[in-house]
């Protein structure tokens, strides 16, 4: 019953949609204030039929409902809770369902916090948000219906994947999505500009938020799918290059440009064109990546061919959303008027700098991730493009980009100096001098050139973004209070691309260090032996059989100790999972800030007295994930900027009017 | 990454165990030779997989090639000649970071045309820009205008 409740619901969403996105359309051309207000209570409407069916699928995996046949090939009744609620969004019909819920709650969101957008924007905003609503509601009750029955229904179910018995799939997936599917809002906020033929500053300040909060929580979801590999696949590898992560990583960096390029939109009324622009294409890429994923044309391009219904779906969705809103891009743009102008060396200079090396990036790597499939689609041949291939062709657009970005807030808007900007940085180029020559020191010989040219770069976007703000607040110029006093009242946005652009200097010293420092130790190893990796001893103690609830494991328990001293007790696991047959392992991690020290427990040697044992030391590589963190939290302060809020510009004029001697904010 | 999104998003019911690749017995005793093998397994693609480097796989296969890879440095071979080895068998199919010939030429030179496109349409971008700059947008004020910025101006002292 609560199966087909579900079903109901969301067939009962794609009509709501559907309402979502005629009439406000046909209201805002006609300026029919009741046709454009059905948009807020369908939008609210649309949001709470979706959770109402992605709760009846919940229901059906939690009871364990094996009449289901989503529940019967994703889930077992002896699958812990944690993982019978996070797997409902760990399968194909499941994830597309999570997909539609982040998309309505967005709608929904607009719908309750838009008041102040102007009447005809917002109907058109969530009507372009009500179709791709449309679309995609079609996809999942057409081609990955999850509410499918089975008669008879079987005892029991086939398991999650245990590689995805994972808490990182409780995190995963739901950032990532919330990221992919925020930028729609950027999407949509796009055409409904085109289609009104208006975008000014005001509408970048609109469309800002939204873009951050998407930008925030797709960097976290790399970040922490890429934390979740590290630990979870037994050596330490945390970004391998794969379509998969390509996918993710393309909406990435665009959405990254696009944020930087809609700040030249509010702030000098230049960008309009590329801005819209780069909106549609961040979307694109983000249901590009659901194709690549979801159509299946990446496990091989012939399993696509026999079974292509979902591939085509999507790709049609595709080409209608990025060819019709390229088609009124293409009318409209060039009625948008170019607006402020400026010099090449100017802060508006530095952020097409930013535009053109992160576009440069997004097509290296679209280029790099579907060129393969192209050729095998074209039958011209096969061709292998792995890690080798982006690191010779992304770092040289990426490592420019982190000189850049450093240089770029020291630039004043309209016209600067950039010999005046650089000798503000001379700490910075200490701090890099001091790193490479200490790096070189410490590593006399070990490790290749580039991994001197990763520190560099660390220091220099780390420490260059501090003395950024501390030039700012005028740390050491004026009294300290005063300096206080400024860092208090600078705009939050201020704060969060200090916060951003320093933890970005961070990442990059995790993945500098790991890459180029690791030290391993791959060794057949019988309890009482040890193993000595990077001035650390290993001891191995012990393994003893664990029972878990839908799992058996083979638990070692290593002891490190350094000079002696006991460091840490560590105890990977090797797990058996009866019913899929798959053993996956469970490293065990001791973190110091500095390094990881990571075992791994592989299998038993052939007469089963030893076990093959993965000891590694990775050095820095918390530091990536502190960075991401840091990252996401550097754009959820620059959204708390009072600027977004509801209100905020108008309260300020009305205080800018009354007062006329307040205290002066300082410049942003 | 990888085989968990994988996993996670494609779906996929046959997964084999983690990527536990590099046995025991297939460390060379020279850590010279064997930080060799190592990086030349990462260039290397493990025939039977997806888009993994025989250094990541556990596949039978890649491991076949890694200890080929391994007899060849032992044989003495230049890290180049580890590689022709392994292409003349296997076929430019194996390589991670394809050669430049005719069918990768715009997988070699996209991402720079792109660049190289991007960098001529942002100069003439600016270029156009400074020629509106210089022409109707600092016309002379009217006399009307003037008086109104005159206006203006008294207004605010």
């Amino acid at each position: 019953m609560i199966p087909e409740l579900g079903h109901y619901a969301l067939v009962l969403a794609l009509f709501v949609a559907l309402v979502q996105s005629v009439p406000p359309l046909v209201g805002a051309a006609t300026r029919n204030g009741a046709w454009m207000n059905v948009a807020v209570p369908a939008a609210i409407a649309q949001m709470l039929l979706v959770l109402i069916a992605y709760a009846a699928l919940t229901w059906a995996h939690v009871v364990s409902d094996f009449s289901v046949l989503n529940v019967v090939q994703n889930s077992h009744s002896a699958k812990p809770m944690l993982y019978k609620v996070s797997g409902v969004w760990g399968n194909h019909e499941g994830s597309m369902m999570l997909w539609i819920v982040m998309l309505t709650i967005f709608g929904a969101a607009v719908a309750a916090f838009g008041r102040n957008l102007p009447p005809t924007l917002k109907a058109r905003v969530l009507a372009v948000q009500g179709l791709i609503g449309v679309g995609f509601l079609l996809f999942i009750l057409i081609t990955s219906n999850p509410f499918i029955r089975v008669v008879p229904a079987p005892i029991d179910g086939n398991d999650l994947n245990p590689l995805l018995q994972d808490p990182g799939l409780a995190f995963h997936p739901p950032f990532l999505y919330a990221g992919y599917v925020g930028f729609s809002m950027a999407f949509s906020f796009a055409v409904a500009a085109l289609i009104e033929g208006r975008v000014d500053p005001a509408w970048a300040r609109w469309v800002r938020p939204w873009t951050l909060a998407a930008w925030s929580t797709l960097t976290m979801g790399i970040a922490m799918g890429s934390w979740w590999a590290y630990y979870e696949l037994g050596w330490g590898g945390w970004w391998y290059w794969d379509p998969v992560e390509n996918a993710s990583f393309m909406p990435w960096l665009a959405g990254t440009a696009l944020l930087h390029s809609a700040i030249v939109v509010e702030k000098r009324d230049a960008l309009k064109s590329w801005t819209i622009l780069l909106a549609i294409v961040t979307f694109s890429l983000s249901l590009m990546g659901t194709f690549l994923v979801r159509s299946g044309i990446l496990t091989s391009v012939h399993a696509f061919a026999v079974d292509p219904k979902r591939g085509i779906f999507i790709l049609v969705l595709l080409a209608v959303a990025t060819g019709g809103s390229l088609l009124l891009y293409s009318l409209r743009a060039p009625t948008l008027k170019a607006g402020g102008l400026f010099a090449p060396i100017s802060r508006e200079g530095a952020l097409v700098l930013n535009n053109l090396l992160l576009s440069t990036a997004t097509a290296t790597v679209f280029i790099g991730t579907l060129y393969p499939l192209f050729l095998d689609i074209m039958k011209l041949g096969k061709v292998s493009v792995g890690a080798p291939f982006f690191n010779a062709t992304f770092l040289p657009v990426a490592i420019p980009m982190v000189v850049a970005m450093v240089v770029g807030p020291f630039l004043s808007w309209k016209r600067a100096d950039l010999g005046a900007a650089l000798s503000r940085l001379w700490v910075a180029g200490v701090a890099v001098v001091i790193a490479v020559a200490v790096t070189a020191y410490v590593k006399a010989g070990g490790g290749p050139l580039l991994a001197l040219v990763g520190i560099g770069l660390a220091a220099w976007a780390f420490v260059g973004s501090l003395v950024e703000f501390a030039d700012r607040i005028a740390l050491f110029r004026t009294p300290f209070r005063n300096s206080w006093n400024r860092a208090v009242h600078l705009p939050r946005s201020a704060w969060g691309m200090t916060i951003a652009h320093a933890c970005l200097g961070l990442s990059i010293l995790g993945m500098t260090g790991t890459s180029a420092w690791q030290t391993e130790s791959i060794t057949a190893m019988k309890p009482g032996d040890r193993a000595s990796v990077a001035g650390y001893e290993f001891r191995f103690d012990s393994v003893g059989l664990v029972d878990g609830p839908n799992f058996k494991a083979e638990r070692g328990v290593f002891t490190v100790t350094r000079d002696g001293q006991r460091v840490a007790t560590l105890e990977p696991e090797r797990r058996s999972y009866s019913t899929t047959r798959m053993t996956t392992t469970e490293s065990a991690i001791h973190t110091t800030v500095f390094s990881d020290l990571y075992v791994a427990l592989g299998d038993p040697t052939q007469n089963g007295t030893a076990w093959i044992v993965r000891i590694y030391h990775h050095p820095l590589v918390p530091w990536i994930w502190i960075g991401g963190v840091g990252m996401m939290l550097g754009g959820l302060v620059s959204l708390t900027d009072r600027r977004f809020r509801i209100g905020a510009p108008e309260r300020r004029r009305a205080a800018g009017k009354t007062g006329g001697k307040s205290a002066p904010l300082p410049a942003e | 990454m990888k085989r968990i999104l994988l996993a996670a998003l494609l779906a996929l019911s046959a997964l084999s165990s983690p990527a536990l690749a590099v046995q025991p017995d297939e460390v060379l005793p020279d850590p010279a030779l064997e930080t060799r093998a190592r990086a030349i397994s990462q260039e290397l693609r493990c025939l039977v997989c997806q888009n993994q480097s025989i250094d990541d796989s556990n596949a039978p296969l890649a491991r076949d090639l890694r200890l080929l890879v391994r007899d060849r440095l032992k044989a003495g071979d230049s890290d180049t000649k580890v590689m022709e080895y392994v292409t003349d068998r296997y076929g430019d199919y194996v390589l991670l970071r394809p050669p430049f010939k005719a069918t990768t030429l715009v997988l070699w030179i996209g991402p720079f045309a792109v660049l190289l496109l991007g960098a001529v349409g942002t100069f003439l971008f600016l270029r156009g820009r400074r020629g509106v700059a210089a022409g109707a947008d600092t016309a002379p004020l009217s006399a009307d205008e003037r008086r109104r910025l005159d206006a203006l101006l008294r207004k605010d002292d």
